[in-house]
C-alpha cells in the first residue's frame, strides 16, 4: 500500500518518460526546423506526426491522471513550492494539448495539407484564412517557448528534489525499484 | 533493504530540507552547481539549434531578411516572385504517368488546378522587362485531397546549387545604390567561389526569353523521385511545355508604355481562349545529377507527356485565391518524393517564412488587375 501511495503507477511512469523524450525531441525539432534551410523538410516531416502522437498520448495521460492521482507531495514542502508544483503540472498539461491543436489549426488556416505519413492526411479544422494563420503561427511559437520554459523549470525542480531536498518526489517518478520506499527514513 | 550508495531520502514530514540553510553547505553547493550546469547545457543546446549562437549561419529568417535587404519590404507581398496574377484551369491526365508514379493526379482523368504567373524578384510593382524571369506556380487538387504544388521558372537550369549559394548570390547581385547596378567586383568574387553559377548563366543566356507568359515553358529544375504502386522510384524533372509556338521577346515589347505588358498580354490571351501546356516528365538515368539543379540532364533523356494543363481563367490577386497560397515545392502527394537536391528543403523553408511574414501584414492591391469580363482587356 505504501509503495502505491508514494510512487506513480508503472503505467504513469511509462507514459511520463515516453512523453518526456518525445516532447523534448519535439521542442528541439521545432526550434531546429524553423531555423534551418537544408534540414527543414525532414524535420517538419517528423514534427507533424509526432505532434499528433503527443496529442493522443496527453489525452490518454489526462484520463490516467484522473484515475490514478499523483502521490501526495511531502508534508514538509512549503506552500509556495506545492503551488509551483501543481501549477506547473496544470500548465504542462494545458500546453501539451494546446501546441498540437494550434499547430493543426494553423496549418488548416494556411491551407497546407496536413500530411502525417504517405497518403495519411488530417482534415482541416479551420477555413482558409491567412490572417488567422498569422495569429496562430505566432501563438504556436509563443506557446512553444512557454513549454520550453516550463520544461526547464520542471527539470530543474526534479533535480532539486533528487539532489538537494532528497525527498521522495524525484523517486516517485524516476525510481524503477521500490527499495527506497522501504527506507527507514520514511514514515511507517 | 539495499540502499547502496544512494542517498537516504529525507524525512518527508520535516520541512528542514526545504529551508535555505540546507543549501548552504559544501556538498549542497556543489550539487546546486551541477543542477545549474545541467539546466544551462539544455538551454545552450536549444539556443544553438535555434541559430542564436551562430549569427552567420543562413537560417530561413536570414534568407528572407536578405531578400528584404535587396528588394525592400513590401508588406503583404511575397518576398520573392512578388508581382503576379492568379490563374485556374484543369489538368487532363492521359494515364501515361501511372507507370512512373502512383500519385492520383496522374490517373487518367481531370484534376482541378489553381496557379499563379509571376516574375522573379521581390518588388511587387516592378515594370515587366525583357530579362524578367517568368514563373508559374501550380496547385493540383484531386478530389481525394492529395495535393501537388510546384513552382517553376522559364530558364533551363537554376543558377545556384545550394542554399548557401543562393544566400551569397542575393548579396552579390544587389544593386549598388550609387550606380543602380550590381557591384561587378562582388559578382566576380561570387562567380569565383561558385563556378557552377558561371556555367549555369551561360546556359541561361544562350536561350532567349519568350514574348509572353502563354508561350513560355516552365521548368521544375529540381529533381524529384516518382514512386510507382510497387514502390519503385525513378528520378525525374518536370516541365510545363507550352503548346503555343515559341516566339522570342522583341525590343519593341519592353519599350511599350505599359508597365504590365507581359501580364496584360496573358490576361487578354486567356480571356480570348484557354491556353495549354504539356506536362512533360524527363526520366533521369543513373549518373544524372539529382542534387544539382545548375546542371542540365543530357538532351536525349526519355520524356513522357503525362497530360495537358489547360488554363482558362485569370483573375487579380485577392483574398482566398492564389494570393493566399504558398506554392511550396514540397507539398507533394504520395507517389512524388523529394530528391537529394538541397535546394528543395531550402525553398520549402524560405517560402514558409515569406508566407508567414506576409500573412500577418496589411494587404495592398496588386499591380496586376484583371478587368471585368466584357469590358475588354
Amino acid at each position: 500500500m505504501m509503495a502505491q501511495q508514494l510512487q506513480f503507477t508503472a503505467f504513469s511512469r511509462l507514459l511520463h518518460w515516453t512523453m518526456a523524450l518525445m516532447v523534448l525531441a519535439m521542442l528541439f525539432i521545432g526550434m531546429g526546423m524553423v531555423a534551418s534551410l537544408s534540414n527543414y523538410h525532414w524535420l517538419i516531416s517528423i514534427h507533424k506526426p509526432l505532434g499528433i502522437l503527443i496529442l493522443i498520448l496527453v489525452a490518454i495521460r489526462l484520463v490516467n491522471r484522473l484515475l490514478n492521482p499523483a502521490p501526495p507531495l511531502p508534508q514538509g514542502m512549503p506552500a509556495w513550492q506545492r503551488f509551483a508544483a501543481h501549477g506547473s503540472h496544470v500548465v504542462l498539461y494545458a500546453l501539451l494539448f494546446a501546441l498540437p491543436l494550434v499547430g493543426w489549426a494553423m496549418l488548416s488556416a494556411a491551407r497546407y495539407p496536413i500530411v502525417l505519413y504517405g497518403s495519411l492526411e488530417l482534415p482541416p479544422i479551420l477555413p482558409h484564412d491567412v490572417a488567422l494563420y498569422a495569429v496562430l503561427r505566432t501563438t504556436h511559437t509563443v506557446l512553444a517557448f512557454l513549454l520550453f520554459a516550463t520544461f526547464i523549470a520542471h527539470f530543474g525542480a526534479a533535480l532539486m528534489h533528487a539532489l538537494i531536498y532528497r525527498d521522495c518526489v524525484f523517486q516517485s517518478m524516476a525510481s524503477w525499484s521500490r527499495a527506497w520506499v522501504n527506507s527507514p527514513a520514511l514514515p511507517k | 533493504m539495499k540502499q547502496g550508495a544512494r542517498a537516504v531520502p529525507n524525512d518527508p514530514n520535516s520541512s528542514t530540507p526545504y529551508r535555505l540553510q540546507s543549501l548552504v553547505n559544501k556538498g549542497a553547493l556543489t550539487r546546486l552547481v551541477i543542477i545549474g550546469a545541467a539546466v544551462l547545457i539544455v538551454v545552450g543546446c536549444f539556443a544553438f539549434v535555434g541559430g542564436w549562437l551562430s549569427p552567420h549561419r543562413p537560417t530561413q529568417a536570414r534568407m528572407i531578411d536578405r531578400f528584404e535587404q535587396v528588394d525592400g519590404v513590401w508588406p503583404g507581398f511575397r518576398r520573392n516572385h512578388a508581382k503576379g496574377v492568379c490563374i485556374a484551369g484543369n489538368l487532363d491526365s492521359n494515364g501515361e504517368g501511372v507507370r512512373l508514379s502512383k500519385a492520383a493526379v496522374f490517373q487518367r482523368g481531370r484534376v482541378p488546378v489553381i496557379g499563379r504567373f509571376s516574375l522573379a524578384g521581390g518588388q511587387p510593382y516592378v515594370a515587366d522587362g525583357p530579362a524578367a524571369v517568368r514563373a508559374m506556380g501550380l496547385s493540383f487538387r484531386p478530389p481525394n485531397g492529395e495535393e501537388w504544388r510546384t513552382a517553376m521558372i522559364d530558364i533551363p537550369v537554376f543558377i545556384v546549387k545550394d542554399p548557401e549559394g543562393f544566400y551569397d548570390q542575393l548579396l552579390a547581385t544587389k544593386q549598388d545604390p550609387a550606380t543602380g547596378k550590381p557591384d561587378p567586383a562582388k559578382m566576380k568574387d561570387f562567380l569565383a567561389r561558385h563556378p557552377e553559377t558561371g556555367r549555369a548563366l551561360q546556359i541561361v543566356q544562350a536561350k532567349p526569353f519568350s514574348s509572353g507568359f502563354a508561350n513560355a515553358s516552365y521548368n521544375g529544375l529540381d529533381a524529384f523521385r516518382f514512386v510507382d504502386a510497387a514502390g519503385a522510384a525513378t528520378p525525374v524533372r518536370w516541365s510545363m511545355v507550352a503548346a503555343e509556338p515559341f516566339e522570342p521577346e522583341t525590343p519593341a515589347q519592353s519599350t511599350a508604355q505599359d508597365k504590365n505588358y507581359l501580364f496584360d498580354a496573358v490576361i487578354a490571351r486567356i480571356k480570348r481562349a484557354p491556353v495549354e501546356w504539356h506536362v512533360v516528365v524527363t526520366i533521369g538515368q543513373p549518373g544524372d545529377p539529382t542534387d544539382d539543379a545548375t546542371i542540365p540532364w543530357p538532351s536525349n533523356r526519355q520524356q513522357v507527356d503525362v497530360g495537358t494543363l489547360t488554363i482558362n481563367h485569370i483573375e487579380g490577386e485577392a483574398p482566398g485565391n492564389c494570393r493566399d497560397v504558398n506554392f511550396d515545392p514540397l507539398v507533394l502527394p504520395s507517389g512524388i518524393e523529394p530528391s537529394d537536391d538541397p535546394l528543395l528543403s531550402a525553398r520549402s523553408a524560405a517560402y514558409s517564412t515569406s508566407f508567414t511574414r506576409r500573412a500577418g501584414e496589411k494587404k495592398e492591391p496588386s499591380a496586376v488587375q484583371v478587368p471585368d469580363r466584357g469590358k475588354g482587356a
